[in-house]
C-alpha cells in the first residue's frame, strides 16, 4: 500500500489548516469535527473485528491506537507539513520516545545536534541510555559534525529546524546530506517553526516530530505531540536493520509494514506498534483544542514573527541588553540561512543576554507584569523564563552554555498582544530593581 | 495520459464504474498484500475473481480460483495485475485479446507495478490504464476511510462521506452499488 498525492490542483497553506482532513460528521452532519469522547468502537461482527485488528480494513478501534478526532488532527498536521500520514501523541515527548522505539534497537545509535531544548537533551542523555539507545552529539551549526559522529550502530539523524532556546537556524539541507550518505534517517523537530515557516521535508527530512502544546495548537492550553511520516525514506532498500519495519511481525499475522503499507509504513508502525505498547495516547479533547487552534495557524505565525521582530529589534537597543540572538535580525549570524530556511520569519522565540547576568535575569523574570513567567512557548500571551534558573538547570554548566543557556541568558516567546505593550513592560522590567 | 500523476476523477470513475474485478496473482497467504485488497474489495460490495495457475480449482476467500484470464466465465469490468512489472505484459496481451468476450474496460497494475509497453498496448485497444497504485488505498483514500489511519487523502471537502448502510465504519465512494 502507499499512497501518492493526487493530480487535482493543490490548495493553500491556509485552506489546508482548516480544512484538511475534516469533513463533515458523516452521521449527524456536524460541520466542526466532534469531540469523540470514546475508549471504543463497536464491531459489526466477528468477523469485522478479526478485519480491523488484522489491519485489513480501515477503522477505529480503541482509542489509545486512534480516535476520530485524533485522525483529524493527524491528517491536518500531515497535509500541512507535506507528509504522507501522521500519529497524533500525547506529547512532543512522547512523539519522539515512540519515533526512537520504532528505530531503534538496544546497542543502537543517533546523532543529535545538542541545540536542542533541555527536556530533549535530558530524554536522550537519561531517560534513552536505559533503554540502551546512545545519543552521540553533534553540533547542529556545524553540520560536518553530524558526518564525523556517524557510526555502523547509526540508525537516525536528529534535529530541530529552528534550535531552542538558542534562536539557531539549522542548515537541513547539509544534515540531509549527511543522513543520504549515512544511509539514515533525518527526523527534524519543528516546534518552533511550524510549517507555516518551514517545511523540513522540502530540505530533506524523512521524519518530523512536533510538540502540538507549542504554535500548532498556540493557545497554551493542550499538551500533545505529533509523528509525520514524509514518505520518502525507502525502508526496503535500506541496507540498515529497522525490524519494526522491514521483519514479519508476529503480533500481526506476520505482516511486514513496509511492504504491506509503502511509503505511510513508518506512520503505521508508529501507531500499531509503538502507540499500542507504549501507550501515550493523546486525549480527544486536547486533539479538538489543537485542532481548533491550527485554523489560525497562518495568521497566529504571520503576527508572532512581525512582533517578535519589533521586540527584539527594541532589545537590540536596550542599555541593559548586551545582545539579542534573533535570527530575523538583519546583524544575526543566522539571517541567510533563516531566509533560506524559513523565509516568512525566524519564529517568535529568541534568547537575549543581559549584562547583569544570573541575578539581572532572575530580577527581570520577577519583574514582568503582563509577560508570563513560565516553561512554556508558543502561545498567545508573551512567555519568559530564564533557562539557567528552570528549563535547563539540570544540565552541566558546560552543556548549558552549549544548549545557548548560560546564566545571562533569557528566553522570551513573543505572543500575541499589542507590540508596544509587550514592549512597555519588558521595559519596566528591565529598570526595576 | 500521465500515468505518474493520476486526477482523483479519473481513479473515482473507474472505481464508481466498476462491478467485478479479476486479481490476476491472487494470493490465499493471508499476509500478503494482494490478499488484503480482494478482502477489502469484497467488502466493499465487488465481485472479485481471484486468477492464479498455481491455485486453481482452490478457493481464496470462497471465491473460485481460476487458471488464467481466458478461463473466468465473465463479464469482468478491471483486470487488477499483482505480478511483476514484466509479467504485466503477458497478462495485458491476454486481456485485450478478452477484452469484449468478458467486457473487459480497465487494466490495473499493483502498487510498484509498471510497464509502460504494456499500458500503451491497452490504451491503443480502448481500454483505461492505471499503475503503480493499490485499489484498497484508492478506495480508502477517495472514501475517506483511511484517513483513520491518520494518512494525508489529499482531498479536501465540505459534503457528507458516504456511508455504505450495511454497518459502521463503512464509507462508500459515490456511484457505487
Amino acid at each position: 500500500m502507499s499512497i501518492d498525492k493526487p493530480a487535482d490542483r493543490e490548495p493553500g497553506f491556509s485552506t489546508l489548516a482548516i480544512h484538511a482532513g475534516a469533513a463533515p460528521d458523516p452521521s449527524t452532519g456536524a460541520r466542526v469535527t466532534p469531540v469523540y469522547q470514546t475508549t471504543s468502537y463497536v464491531f459489526n461482527n466477528v468477523d469485522h473485528a478479526a478485519a480491523l485488528f488484522n489491519l485489513e480494513v480501515f477503522g477505529n478501534i480503541y482509542s489509545r491506537i486512534g480516535n476520530p478526532t485524533q485522525a483529524v488532527l493527524e491528517q491536518r498536521v500531515a497535509a500541512l507539513e507535506g507528509g504522507t500520514a501522521a500519529l497524533a501523541v500525547a506529547s512532543g515527548h512522547a512523539a519522539q520516545a515512540v519515533v526512537f522505539q520504532t528505530l531503534m534497537q538496544p546497542g543502537d545509535e543517533f546523532v543529535a545536534g545538542r541545540q536542542l531544548y533541555g527536556g530533549s537533551v535530558n530524554q536522550f542523555n537519561h531517560a534513552f541510555k536505559t533503554f540502551d539507545w546512545k545519543v552521540v552529539w553533534a553540533d547542529s551549526t556545524k553540520p560536518e559534525t553530524f558526518l564525523e559522529a556517524i557510526s555502523p550502530k547509526t540508525k537516525a539523524i536528529f534535529c530541530e529546524s529552528i534550535a531552542n532556546p538558542g534562536g539557531i537556524v539549522v542548515d537541513l539541507p547539509a544534515i540531509s546530506a549527511v543522513a543520504k550518505q549515512a544511509g539514515v534517517p533525518l527526523i527534524v523537530d519543528n516546534t518552533l517553526a511550524t510549517p507555516y515557516l518551514c517545511r523540513p521535508k522540502d530540505f530533506g527530512a524523512d521524519i518530523v516530530v512536533h510538540s502540538l502544546t507549542k504554535f500548532m495548537g498556540g493557545h497554551g492550553n493542550s499538551i500533545g505531540g505529533a509523528i509525520v511520516d514524509c514518505g520518502s525514506y525507502d525502508w526496503l532498500s535500506a541496507k540498515k536493520n529497522y525490524p519494526a519495519l522491514q521483519d514479519p511481525n508476529p503480533s500481526y499475522n506476520g505482516i511486514r509494514m513496509a511492504e504491506t503499507f509503502g511509503n505511510f509504513a513508518f506512520a503505521l508502525a508508529a501507531r500499531v506498534l509503538g502507540l499500542r505498547d507504549l501507550g501515550p495516547a493523546i486525549s480527544p479533547f486536547n486533539a479538538f483544542l489543537i485542532l481548533t487552534g491550527i485554523e489560525t495557524l497562518p495568521l497566529r505565525m504571520a503576527k508572532h514573527c512581525e512582533n517578535a521582530l519589533a521586540v527584539a529589534s527594541h532589545l537590540a537597543g536596550h542599555p541593559r541588553v548586551a545582545w539579542v540572538n534573533y535570527a530575523g535580525l538583519p546583524s544575526n549570524p543566522y539571517h541567510a540561512l533563516a531566509n533560506k530556511i524559513c523565509p516568512r520569519g525566524a519564529g517568535s522565540v529568541f534568547t537575549f543576554g543581559l549584562k547583569g547576568g544570573y541575578e539581572a535575569g532572575v530580577q527581570l523574570v520577577s519583574n514582568v507584569q503582563l509577560i508570563s513567567h513560565l516553561a512554556n512557548i508558543g502561545d498567545v500571551r508573551s512567555l519568559i523564563i530564564h533557562p539557567a534558573s528552570t528549563t535547563h538547570r539540570q544540565l552541566t554548566d558546560e552543556q548549558r552554555a552549549a544548549a545557548g543557556a548560560g546564566d545571562d541568558v533569557v528566553r522570551l516567546s513573543v505572543g500575541l498582544e499589542d507590540v508596544d505593550d509587550i514592549v512597555a513592560d519588558l521595559d519596566q522590567a528591565l529598570a526595576a530593581r | 495520459m500521465d500515468h505518474d500523476r493520476y486526477a482523483d476523477t479519473y481513479i473515482a470513475g473507474i472505481l464508481a464504474d466498476a462491478r467485478t474485478i479479476a486479481m490476476v496473482g491472487a494470493s490465499a497467504v493471508t499476509n500478503r498484500p494482494s490478499y488484503f485488497a480482494m478482502k477489502y474489495l469484497l467488502g466493499k460490495g465487488y465481485e472479485v475473481i481471484p486468477v492464479n495457475p498455481n491455485l486453481a480449482g482452490d478457493e481464496i476467500q470462497h471465491r473460485h480460483v481460476y487458471p488464467k484470464l481466458a478461463a473466468v466465465p465473465g463479464p469482468v469490468d478491471i483486470v487488477d495485475i499483482f505480478r511483476h512489472s514484466a509479467a504485466a505484459a503477458e497478462v495485458v496481451r491476454e486481456a485485450v485479446a478478452l477484452k469484449d468476450k468478458l467486457g473487459i474496460k480497465v487494466i490495473w497494475m499493483q502498487l510498484g507495478v509498471r510497464n509502460a509497453a504494456a499500458a500503451a498496448e491497452a490504451e491503443a485497444a480502448g481500454l483505461k490504464v492505471v499503475m503503480n497504485r493499490c485499489a484498497k488505498i484508492e478506495y480508502g483514500r477517495l472514501s475517506g476511510e483511511i484517513g483513520w489511519a491518520g494518512v494525508n487523502v489529499g482531498i479536501l471537502s465540505s459534503r457528507r462521506p458516504l456511508l455504505s448502510g450495511r454497518g459502521v465504519q463503512d464509507h462508500v465512494i459515490a456511484g457505487k452499488p
